[in-house]
């Protein structure tokens, strides 16, 4: 039996590959000096629902970003690696939204589609890093939200449920919940696929459309076209229901107080592994620097 | 995110600059699959656009996931375990995100699940991804037998077995060397009989086959019981079974990561391809042109990535006070590997070209009665072209990865001899590819036909007739000059009786139509860069007393060697 996913995804700046000029004087990130890539994380939520799509033929993988219009390459390369439906959630409303703002529009956006059973998302974006969205998400939709998950186990289409292994500090705990779930990835279960080659020759030249259509379960069972057609849609705040009070800077209680740069001094800290080579390595460190021995 | 196309100017020049238009309206067959396949393109730019975004994933694979394991694929190797080949982790890696990149039906036709890629493209892609490994043949290898089916098989057999090849869940070999016959495959006497129900079985030993673990084999053999030379022999479609077992794995000098397979046939049951008694003339030459290409490729990639260390080393080691890259014979050394890269680099693809346009041709040709005579003229030019040239760019490349590799090492000094560094590892993976799919010895052989029947001359003349030297006239002149010196020697070796003169002076003969085919081409892209026009300048600086000496070492009549070589060595 086919599941109905949803994976929220993000576009970021690659502050992973910082080059001289990645901030502003301000303290703000010069966006214009760092290309812009696929949020590391969402690669691995992504991959997590293309995964269970390979184990359960019929499900429908169905990607959304909010941000503006280049955002929609994030999307491509969504459709690229298989996704089956696209949605880029823009408006101009939604600028400067915090992640309370973010997870209504993405709540409203989920619930344009509807009849989901498993929403996923990166833990955290490696450009705000708060980790909220997802968690928020969750909660605004009232929905059940497994944090952290690096693999999911097991799922039950009968019973609709999910079991998952979350990672906590010094080890993991298996979960397991009913469906509808809210699922955040971390980069450790999975080894995100690459685009196909056949699929990102169907959709290079695809653009989004403005659709205020409903998205109504006929749309569903449709056929996946191979061109671009109107699996990759463009979504604003009319599209998506949603209340223009809670978008943007007026949905949005956090203020910026002040941005500031700061070197940390603190000296380097290691992590060694828990098992024995790790332990071996690091005990075979401290005779050579003579601390012990 | 490394990504070993879009750092590497050279091939995205030539990818700018390259003469595709013909190329891709004939493949494409002007465009007629773009309503039927989402993925075809809808004209030239489209087509160009697709081309450079399938190199870009190439690119990124080689880049992020290929190159940072090949050290480790090739301390690993392959290993044969309960008669099984198990390939090194980052291979079998490499092979899965290949097929889930959707990318091993690369040259297919879309029909069977592929890309309809063009050779041109496949050479830069097997470059790309012999520089992060040189020892992952799989990708061109897979598309060259996949594309001999395809031009020789039945459509049964196309339909049957290119989409198992195209979508990567199997993979195949070209079965072709024997203990007896190796660079003589002429001797080939692995035995095919026929069964009184019709079926074809097979029966002896293979040895050296690339890859031999592969599902898919293309088996040469004998077919003609009692014959001898090459129209006894045919080819075969073996689709693996519990008939033919791998004996043992070969332990290399390097390419550790590629499995060479000793195969015993017992009785194995096979399909005849095409016809009869073709098997060496027809189909093993096609596949082995193919090959050759392919290697070619290889041996660029590999020297790309030998390059590129021994530069960065050069940069960064002090001797003497200050970085090694400033003295004259280590600068002298990268200015020689660079350039003899991008030399490579422009003769493969040049060459890739003729062959692409030869294939669409022979296409139109066969699928096209009514066309035929229209491109008979084109089509012939173009195959007299990719006959000569397919040898000539294996042997110059081949030889260049070795010469870079080599030098590669010596700019690290003694790190270089280390295990530790990858200096060492590229030079022991260069070493096969002016071996295999022929050796240099028998490229001059495949080669000095084109250059003393003329083809090589025309070409020069041709060349030089529709191209614009404007911009570097003063340089052209001294080509010009080479190229009167390289005439004066074909015509004192036509005039010259003894055969075996003749032999001997074929390696320099067919360096000097490589120097000056060279030489035209950096002429030709010097127009569009000013560092390529320094390019041919230092080339040909170096070219033009090279010339003189080959011309004056043939015309004077030099055969010291042939009446001493006996007593020498035998002494």
């Amino acid at each position: 039996m086919g599941l109905n996913l949803v994976v929220l995804v993000k576009q970021v700046p690659d502050t992973q590959n910082i080059t001289g000029d990645a901030m502003k004087e301000d303290g703000t990130v010069n966006r214009q000096a760092l290309p812009a890539i696929f949020n590391p994380e969402d690669l691995y939520a992504l991959e997590a629902a293309l995964t269970v799509k390979d184990l359960y033929p019929g499900t429908r993988v169905n990607v959304l970003t909010m941000g503006p219009p280049p955002a929609v390459q994030v999307l491509k390369e969504s459709l690229y690696r298989g996704a089956d439906f696209v949605a880029l959630i823009s408006d101009r409303r939604f600028a400067a939204a915090d992640t309370l703002a973010t997870s209504y529009a993405l709540k409203c956006a989920i619930e344009k589609i509807g009849n989901y059973d498993m929403v996923f998302c990166g833990r955290q974006a490696i450009d705000g890093d708060t980790a909220q969205v997802g968690p928020q998400t969750a909660e605004k939709l009232g929905i059940n939200q497994i944090t952290c998950v690096s693999e999911i186990n097991n799922i039950d289409t009968d019973k609709k449920s999910v079991e998952a292994t979350r990672s906590i500090e010094g080890g993991f705990e298996i979960v397991k919940s009913g469906f509808p779930v809210l699922l955040t990835f971390t980069d450790e279960g999975y080894v995100p696929r690459p685009p196909s080659a056949i699929r990102m020759l169907s959709y290079k030249n695809a653009s989004t459309e403005v659709s205020t259509e409903a998205f109504d379960e006929s749309y569903m069972d449709g056929e996946m076209s191979g061109s671009a057609g109107n699996n990759l849609q463009l979504w604003d705040i009319e599209a998506i229901n949603a209340d223009v009070e809670g978008c943007g800077l007026s949905g949005s209680p956090t203020k910026v107080k002040k941005i500031m740069s700061v070197v940390l001094t603190s000296g380097d800290i290691k992590m060694v592994d828990n098992d024995m080579g790790g332990i071996a390595e690091m005990v075979h460190e401290l005779i050579a620097d003579h601390t012990i021995g | 995110m490394e990504n070993f196309l879009k750092d590497n100017e050279d091939i995205l020049f030539h990818l700018k600059h390259l003469d595709l238009d013909q190329l891709i309206t004939l493949k494409e067959d002007n465009f007629a699959e773009k309503d039927i396949y989402p993925h075809a393109p809808k004209d030239i730019e489209d087509a160009k656009d697709s081309y450079e975004k399938i190199l870009s994933l190439i690119g990124e694979i080689a880049g992020e996931h290929m190159s940072p394991v090949a050290a480790e694929v090739d301390e690993e190797g392959v290993k044969l375990v309960d008669g099984e080949v198990v390939y090194a982790k980052g291979t079998q890696m490499a092979l899965d995100m290949l097929a889930k990149a959707d990318l091993m039906g690369f040259a297919n036709p879309r029909k069977y699940g592929g890309l309809n890629c063009p050779i041109i493209l496949m050479s830069i892609a097997g470059e790309i991804m012999s520089r992060a490994d040189g020892s992952f043949l799989n990708f061109g290898l897979q598309q060259d037998i996949s594309e001999t089916i395809n031009k020789f098989g039945s459509e049964e057999q196309k339909q049957r077995i290119i989409p198992i090849l195209a979508s990567g869940k199997e993979t195949s070999s070209m079965i072709l060397t024997e203990p007896d016959a190796g660079s003589d495959l002429q001797a080939v006497s692995l035995k095919a009989h026929q069964a009184d129900d019709g079926k074809w079985y097979l029966n002896g030993v293979k040895r050296f086959i690339t890859n031999g673990n592969g599902k898919i084999g293309l088996v040469l053999a004998r077919s003609e019981e009692g014959t001898k030379g090459a129209g006894g022999l045919s080819f075969f479609l073996y689709e693996r079974d519990e008939h033919m077992v791998i004996r043992r794995v070969e332990n290399k000098l390097g390419i550790h990561g590629s499995p060479t397979c000793e195969l015993q046939f017992n009785n194995a049951p096979c399909e005849l391809v095409g016809q009869r008694r073709r098997g060496l003339t027809k189909y093993t030459m096609w596949l082995m042109n193919g090959a050759r290409l392919m290697v070619s490729g290889q041996a660029t990639g590999i020297a790309e990535a030998a390059y590129r260390e021994a530069y960065k080393y050069a940069q960064e080691r002090i001797q003497f006070g200050k970085p090694i890259i400033e003295f004259p014979p280590v600068f002298e050394m990268l200015t020689e590997m660079k350039i003899a890269i991008e030399a490579s680099r422009t003769l493969l693809y040049e060459t890739s070209r003729f062959v692409d346009l030869k294939e669409c041709l022979e296409h139109v040709t066969e699928h096209q009665p009514e066309r035929a005579s229209d491109v008979k003229a084109e089509m012939k030019m173009y195959t007299r072209l990719a006959n000569l040239f397919t040898p000539i760019t294996k042997l110059h490349n081949t030889e260049v990865a070795n010469k870079v590799t080599y030098d590669g090492i010596q700019i690290h000094g003694g790190t270089g001899y280390m295990k530790e560094f990858n200096a060492e590892r590229h030079y022991r993976d260069a070493r096969i590819t002016n071996i295999y799919e022929g050796t240099s010895q028998l490229q001059v052989v495949a080669a000095i036909g084109g250059v003393t029947s003329g083809t090589a001359s025309r070409f020069f003349d041709d060349f030089i007739e529709n191209t614009d030297f404007g911009h570097c006239k003063d340089l052209f002149s001294k080509v010009e000059k080479a190229k009167l010196n390289f005439e004066k020697t074909l015509i004192k070796i036509k005039e010259t009786e003894d055969q075996e003169v003749v032999t001997y002076h074929s390696r320099r003969l067919v360096e000097m139509a490589t120097d000056i085919t060279i030489a035209l081409f950096f002429m030709r892209d010097a127009k569009h860069s000013e560092r390529k026009l320094k390019v041919a300048h230092t080339f040909i600086a170096k070219m033009i007393p090279r010339i003189e000496m080959n011309m004056n070492f043939i015309v004077s009549g030099e055969s010291t060697l042939l009446e001493n070589y006996q007593d020498i060595i035998n002494a």
